[in-house]
């Protein structure tokens, strides 16, 4: 590791962590928006179910940089256009997402369900009230895993020149320089890890109600 | 009030849950709805607050139909307690109580004070009300969700197997604290159970449904008792039946009452002897409420201490029933049963005989099978 | 779309048949050292209950590791010690196998540990020795679980092989990475086409064999239950 090296880069290092950031929360939360409407037909229809849970497969499947280089075929944009890279993550979030939101609603004890509906509770009432509420340890599960692939997945972008943390890889490769990869790898890590942490407070923080067990 | 009328309900799949059923269930009476597994009674209540909506016939509450009314609207004036309470695990349990008030435009505030003294009501500690759903025992989750749906003060409750996911000793005991409980409030209530002791413990009146979900008999448990309508009802509802019927027939004085005497904790060898009749005394404290029989030949020269007292005795009160006197003779190992005021002081008691007698001289208890 | 229908593109040593194989080499040669690894160790500790923790600290390091930053730092450590064309073959497999193995472990550690324990005593009370009820019961009952595995890791390889173009590995990654020093847009287009109908088949391939050997005795669920069947997909993360 070159210290001094990483002094002279700092602002460099900081600007690119900061798109790196930009370009994996906001994925997250549009990810997140569209997966909780889709996840909620998903579950209140069997046929729905199925469709959205193939398509959302079959875009899972569809490797990023592949994902990345199509996507201005679709939207119009311009192949450095970070847009890209965020409608690219967007549709993995929501690919993982919908499923999980599905399946969280699912996870809502049926008598829960039923006690809301029989105390007069309209159905999107019971939704807001009583079954998103519950089914938040699921979500966020769900969510976490998403956070921390992405983090991942962004760093790809760098192959096309987009800058975030990834950029430091290439930079490294082609100076032959170890420094800057083993900094970048670090980030992200560093940069997941936070990530995974803010959602578990988060996750605490909505659901005071569930027993205290060691979580692994 | 709440009316069946010739109500059908068949589901998608062609099974008939509840044919042509016709019913009234009085204002301010608890309803009771037994019958057979799958016999359709889950399938009639929730017909009620329209969780499941009947394929044709109306339902009246209070004369009005309630297919013309918005169903959530509806479902706010009926409290509902199911099986295992279906609380909200996210929610402490007071803010479980204060669901409906606040659902029904009442502030947070109010709400909760009215909630916390629902809780006690019911029989909990107020401790209790910032605790979380799996913090109780499933009895208490069911006392939780009576207390929910008595909430909204709502002037009819439906309820579905309400005591049914407990153990034998906490059913009695919460059974006995709704029937006190429901002396108070008076709510009209439709309750479902597949226990026919429950239904007659508990019900004004008790409508015994079939497989097929046809009506079988509408009666007062001990009109049920002693006449029941078919073979089937009379099978449903046991073969001691004709035992049980003592359960709803006031003693009113009917069976003489024998002077006891007794002795206190303390007392002498001897002087327990003097009082016994036959081997066996009994022992009341210091307001005559009766503690137990002992036998003077145990004291041996010492004094009478608790460790002689048998407790096997059940006391009956005098306002009770034959079932509960003749219990109290039985249950004694003396073979007199204490009978006791509405304080508990020892009246006196009786023996098997005597009520054996005015059960035979009682009219109507001929006609039971 | 131009480039993918031009003749001269499909022949030679640079043609596209030559990727599509180049890259299905590696991928399988991946899969099958990874497989080899991970499936006994992960049998060995859904058995013997013996390190654990390695199963959960390996899925969440893993996945937040950037891929591209281990590759390249594996070249960069590596491609020294070897002449030539090894030089980057061997640290691209090596990177490629540690990105399949956590799917694989974890995926066959669960599997042995989903199945019914009253399941694997009635086993036991019948008189199975232990290696049998592996073979009869926990490891039939636990294949789809393993298959879907195998099925997050070959996508994670076959994703991760494209990237692998930038450290010169062969494949289709290359017409991606040429075409982007190039500025041959519809080099790209056709690299990331091609790329995402390989990976979509082998995806559907893996799903339809998984369907075919699993007993049917394990997939008569409804949806609820449907992920013994078919788990949510292990998120790849290239
Ligand atoms: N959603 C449904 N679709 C089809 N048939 C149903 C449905 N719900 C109930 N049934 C059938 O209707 C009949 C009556 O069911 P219901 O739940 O009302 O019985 P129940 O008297 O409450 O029985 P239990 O004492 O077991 O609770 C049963 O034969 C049941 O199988
Ligand atoms: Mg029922």
């Amino acid at each position: 590791m070159n210290i001094e090296w990483l002094g002279r880069q700092f602002d460099t290092i900081v600007f690119l962590l900061g798109w790196h950031v930009l370009l994996t929360v906001i994925p997250l939360i549009l990810g997140l928006l569209i997966a909780l409407p889709l996840g909620w037909w998903a579950h209140r229809s069997r046929r729905i179910y199925p469709l959205l849970v193939g398509v959302a497969g079959l875009l899972y499947t569809v490797p990023s940089l592949a994902l990345f280089v199509l996507l201005p075929l679709v939207l119009g944009t311009k192949i450095l256009d970070p847009l890209n890279i965020v409608a690219a993550l967007t549709i993995y979030t929501v690919a993982l997402l919908v499923r999980v939101v599905a399946d969280a609603l699912e996870s809502v004890p049926e008598d829960t369900v039923q006690a809301a509906k029989a105390m007069g509770y309209r159905s999107w009432q019971s939704l807001l009230k009583v079954e998103l509420p519950v089914g938040v340890p699921v979500i966020s599960a769900g969510l976490r895993v998403a956070a921390v692939s992405n983090v991942s997945l962004v760093s790809v972008a760098a192959l096309l020149g987009i800058p975030q943390l990834g950029s430091l890889f290439t930079q490294g490769f082609q100076l032959r320089f170890f420094t800057p990869i083993i900094a970048g790898i670090l980030l992200c890590v560093i940069l997941a890890m936070i990530l995974d942490g803010l959602i578990i407070l988060l996750n605490r923080w909505l659901t005071p109600w569930t027993p205290k067990v060691v979580a692994s | 009030m709440i009316k069946f009328e010739n109500v059908t309900k068949a589901y998608p799949d062609g099974t008939v849950a509840v044919d042509g059923l016709n019913l009234e269930a009085p204002t301010g009476k608890l309803t009771i709805l037994v019958g057979p597994s799958g016999c359709g009674k889950t399938t009639s209540l929730r017909m009620i607050n329209r969780l499941i909506e009947p394929t044709s016939g109306t339902i009246y509450l209070d004369d009005q139909p309630t297919s013309g009314m918005d169903a959530a609207l509806l479902r706010r004036r009926i409290g509902y307690v199911i099986q295992h309470a279906g609380l909200f695990p996210h929610r402490t349990i007071v803010d479980n109580v204060a669901t409906m008030p606040i659902l029904l435009g009442e502030s947070r505030q109010k709400a909760r004070t009215k909630a916390l003294e629902l809780i006690e009501r019911v029989g909990l500690p107020a401790s209790f009300a910032k605790r979380y759903p799996w913090q109780l025992s499933g009895g208490q989750q069911q006392r939780v969700g009576v207390a929910r749906a008595l909430a909204s003060d709502p002037a009819f409750m439906l309820m579905d197997e309400p005591f049914s996911a407990v153990d034998p000793v906490v059913r009695g005991q919460l059974q006995d604290e709704f029937l006190r409980l429901q002396s108070e409030i008076g709510k009209t209530i439709i309750m479902v159970t597949h226990d026919i002791d429950e239904a007659l413990k508990l019900g004004d009146q008790v409508a015994v449904m079939r497989v097929g979900g046809k009506l079988a008999q509408m009666a007062s448990p001990s009109e049920l008792l002693t006449s029941p309508a078919d073979e089937f009802v009379a099978d449903f509802v046991g073969r001691d039946r004709g035992y049980r019927s003592l359960g709803f027939t006031k003693t009113a004085g009917a069976v003489a009452i024998g002077e006891e005497a007794v002795v206190q904790l303390g007392a002498s060898a001897e002087e327990a002897r003097a009082k016994a009749t036959g081997a066996w005394v009994l022992v009341v404290d210091g307001s005559r409420k009766p503690l137990g029989w002992a036998q003077p030949e145990q004291i041996a020269g010492g004094e009478l201490k608790r460790e002689h007292l048998n407790l096997s005795g059940i006391a009956a009160a005098a306002s009770g029933t034959m079932r509960q006197l003749l219990d109290a003779a039985l249950s004694s190992p003396s073979r007199r049963g204490v009978v006791v005021n509405e304080h508990g002081e020892l009246i006196g008691t009786v023996t098997a005989t005597d009520v054996v007698k005015a059960i035979e001289a009682e009219p109507h208890l001929e006609t039971a099978r | 779309m131009n480039y993918l229908f031009d003749p001269r593109h499909w022949t030679g040593a640079d043609g596209i048949p030559t990727l599509i194989g180049e890259h299905l080499l590696y991928s399988l040669i991946a899969l099958a050292i990874a497989a080899v690894i991970a499936v006994p160790l992960g049998i060995y500790i859904g058995v013997t209950g013996k390190g654990v923790f390695l199963i959960a600290g390996l899925a969440n390091a893993l996945r937040a590791l950037p891929s591209v930053g281990l590759l390249i730092l594996l070249v960069l450590l590596i491609s020294p010690a070897f002449p030539s064309k090894m030089g980057y073959i061997l640290p691209s497999l090596i990177v490629l196998v540690l990105l399949a193995v956590p799917p694989i472990l974890t995926n066959t550690y669960a599997g042995v540990r989903a199945v019914d324990a009253a399941a694997v005593d009635a086993a036991r009370g019948m008189g199975f020795r232990t290696m049998k009820i592996l073979t009869d019961v926990q490891l039939p009952c636990s294949l789809p679980l393993v298959l879907s595995g195998v099925r997050s890791a070959l996508l994670q390889i076959i994703s991760t092989a494209t990237i692998a173009a930038y450290i010169s590995l062969g494949g289709l990654g290359r017409l991606l990475i040429d075409g982007k020093a190039q500025n041959d847009y519809s080099q790209m287009v056709a690299g990331a086409v091609l790329v995402a109908l390989l990976a979509l088949f082998f995806d559907q391939l893996l799903a339809f064999i998984t369907r075919r050997v699993v007993s049917p005795g394990l997939t008569r669920r409804t949806i609820k239950s449907a992920s013994i069947a078919e788990p949510a997909k292990t998120p790849v993360t290239v």
